[in-house]
């Protein structure tokens, strides 16, 4: 398989910006925007490709020829599998979706916007197949870089300065921690593949190898917004553009914890096989904490995609805990879960900068009754947030389904209120901003929500009176494939088989450096899906109840008046915490590197 | 003792790249002026060039240049010199990417102290 199609999805992209960049102001808008959609619906169909061939096993393809001698590997290899495939196929889905989305966006600024798309969806897509670990720090770093610019678009405001700023110096901390674990690797291995890392490591662990181990985990965890590294992902996302928005919501936050994953199933699983239950223990607890954090958050903001944005913190939360089961079940859960979640929360962003350009405000409170005349929009967000509950048959309810069923071989089995709960109060918020903005419901002011700090943002369009069909029929498409995932024929089967082979790391290393044939895995079987379908139910209930109680009418309110004095009480402190001031985050960041690690050091001895 | 002075010496460069990633970050935290700040990232990225540099360093090695050498003279890992010259580049663009953002600030905000860019909050 040593053509040109496995390094098409990073040189394709690449080259076409290349080429916008060169030619910037002299073509017409309308022919970028082609040449954009083209090279990254060819990233889109060349991904599904492969990951339909790869389902058959892992397809290595060496850079430039250079193919392991007596099995050890000399040059840089990508090693494809259906996960990752996966996930940089979906990368460019929301590409091509982004691209169609922003044909109203950014009139007077030639391509530079599309150059820098398209160099993070090849960075992107580097990212997800390489099977090397210094490759995977530089593809890391390229999409760091792209979406910094990117997320400081707007240069005429403060706010995307301050945001951008703020993701920047966080983001470049978590990079230089990943770059250093890699050296401490490299120094003990002499190897860069991770296949050959792992197969050098074996079953031997001391101090460095845990060391290395902290500093890769945390450093990627910083991408995937984890409590508490998690600061700089609300800032970001409430400031960029709203079409780079649902990249960053959708798969750049995920594709951090697909590295955590990659990195730990093919280089250290091995090595801390001993330290399994600790490491499991250590993970959930993490990944709870950000699930809750991040949604009590989520319900006490009113500039929509901040709490869109919190709502990504507390659903990462809940991928953490996915991930932390360290099982294949919970693994092929996690991967329809970023799924289903990156399409609804991508929709969702949308439909925010559907709202800010028909109306001019992201503010819910200044909005409230606004949206009648675009009743639309409202009503698709209604529809969304019954996904993020984990309804059926949204995918996260099927994804939710999986983990459920991992969960409970290992005794982890109260997850499920976790999942519950943080589903019932970010869906809750949505519901809350979708019958505030349509039907005029609730008070102008709410004392639970946020009263200082940016609570709006300018216009990022001309605005019109209606709302073009680009931008409202991608978010439609998202929605109905985030709802239709769950019909597809074989999907929960053919999820488990790939994430067998994601988690088999021998069979790995034999692919990678012996070119052996993959072993045969048996088909799982599957688990009845009622359970989650009465969870869903339950949540879904709980979260209109609760939006319903938010919005009640005046009269009404007064009773529990109480109530949203308490609410605001709990949450003062925690919103105190988010302060802004890049210092106070690196100031956590190194706090929660610090505590994860000695964990870990207190589990080795 | 000897031994000891050794061994010291041969960890030297990991003890310095850990008190340069730890000495950068407290700049950082503690930092009023963002150009200052952004210095501080660079004092923390230079401790991951000591790093790899002392990963590929050996005592009494010659420089991984083959033409001049005679075949089997030990030499130092030219893998790492390779890792550190990927960092500087992927590196420079990211702090020009960063003081360019930092001149934005002061044009937009007035300010390039951390303190008085806190709009994001809560």
């Amino acid at each position: 398989m040593n053509n040109f199609l496995p390094a098409s999805p990073v040189a394709v992209p690449l080259i076409v910006a290349a080429l916008l960049a060169a030619v910037n102001r002299h073509i017409p808008r309308r022919i970028a925007d082609a040449l954009a959609i083209a090279a990254s619906s060819w990233c889109l169909l060349a991904c599904l490709f492969l990951m339909i061939r790869s389902s058959h096993g892992l397809i290595v393809y060496w850079m430039g020829g250079w193919y392991p001698f007596n099995g050890a590997a000399i040059g840089i290899s990508f090693a494809i599998d259906p996960l990752g495939a996966g996930a940089a196929a979906f990368a460019s889905f929301l590409v091509v979706v982004s691209f169609i989305f922003s044909a109203h966006y950014f009139d007077s600024i030639g391509t530079l916007f599309h150059v820098l798309m398209l160099a993070f969806l090849a960075a992107m897509c580097g990212f997800s197949l390489t099977g090397d670990l210094f490759n995977l720090f530089v593809f890391f770093e390229l999409m760091s870089a792209a979406a910094f610019a990117l997320c400081g678009y707007k240069t005429e405001e403060s706010g995307p300065i301050q945001g951008a700023l703020n993701f920047a110096i966080t983001n470049t901390i978590g990079a230089f921690l990943v770059l250093s674990g890699v050296g401490l690797l490299y120094g003990r291995t002499g190897a860069l593949n991770m296949a050959q890392i792992g197969k050098s490591l074996g079953q031997t662990h001391d101090g460095l190898v845990v060391a290395a181990f902290v500093m890769i985990t945390c450093g990627f965890l910083v991408k995937a917004a984890v409590v508490p590294f998690h600061f700089w992902l609300a800032d970001a996302h409430a400031v960029a553009p709203t079409p780079v928005c649902i990249l960053f919501s959708g798969i750049m936050v995920e594709l951090g914890l697909y590295a955590v994953a990659r990195v730990y199933w093919t280089v250290f699983h091995g090595a801390l096989a001993e330290f399994e239950a600790q490491t499991r223990l250590i993970f959930v607890s993490v990944g709870v904490l950000t699930a809750l954090v991040g949604a009590f958050m989520c319900f006490a903001q009113r500039h929509i995609k901040r709490l869109l944005a919190y709502s990504t913190i507390s659903h990462t939360g809940l991928m953490l805990i996915a991930f932390a089961l360290l099982t294949h079940g919970a693994l092929a859960g996690l991967a329809l879960y970023v799924l289903g979640h990156g399409l609804l929360k991508a929709a969702l962003f949308l439909s925010a900068g559907m709202l800010l350009h028909h109306l001019g405000s992201i503010d819910e409170l200044k909005l409230r009754g606004k949206g009648r005349d675009a009743i639309r929009v409202p009503v698709l967000m209604l529809l969304l947030a019954l996904g993020l509950s984990g309804a059926p048959p949204y995918g996260t309810f099927l994804g939710e389904g999986m983990i459920d069923d991992a969960a409970k071989t290992l005794h982890y089995s109260w997850i499920s209120y976790v999942f519950m709960l943080a589903g019932i109060i970010t869906a809750a918020a949505v519901l809350r901003v979708a019958g505030r903005v349509c039907f005029g419901w609730g008070d102008d002011l709410d004392r639970s929500q946020q009263e200082e700090g940016e609570t709006d943002e300018g216009r990022e369009t001309s605005g019109g009176p209606d709302i073009p069909a680009t931008m409202f029929i991608p978010t439609l498409v998202l929605l109905l494939l985030g709802i239709a995932m769950c019909f597809i024929p074989g999907i929960r089967t053919r999820t488990q088989m790939a994430a067998m082979a994601f988690t088999d790391q021998a069979a790995y290393q034999q692919k990678v450096l012996e070119h052996a044939s993959p072993p045969n895995y048996e088909t799982p079987p599957q688990e009845s899906l009622v359970p989650g379908m009465v969870r869903g139910g339950i949540s879904t209930l709980l979260a209109f109840l609760i939006a319903g109680l938010v919005l009640l009418p005046h009269p009404f309110r007064r009773g529990i008046a109480g109530f949203s004095g308490g609410v605001s009480f709990i949450l003062r402190p925690l919103r105190l915490l988010h302060s802004g001031h890049i210092g106070d985050y690196v100031a956590w960041l190194t706090a929660g590197v610090a505590v994860i690690g000695g964990l870990f050091a207190y589990v080795i001895h | 003792m000897n031994h000891l002075a050794g061994e010291l010496f041969r960890m030297l460069p990991f003890i310095v790249a850990a008190w340069l990633f730890v000495v950068g970050l407290y700049g950082i935290v503690t930092s009023r002026h963002l150009v200052h700040l952004i210095m501080c990232l660079v004092v923390v990225q230079s401790s991951t060039y000591l790093l790899l540099l002392g990963v590929g360093y050996k005592f009494g090695a010659a420089a991984p240049i083959f033409v001049d050498i005679p075949v089997g003279t030990p030499a130092v890992d030219p893998v790492t010199h390779a890792l550190m010259l990927t960092d500087i580049v992927v590196e420079a663009t990211v702090m020009a990417l960063l003081l360019a953002l930092a001149i934005q600030a002061e044009e937009r905000a007035g300010s390039v102290d951390p303190e008085q860019l806190r709009i994001m909050r809560g």
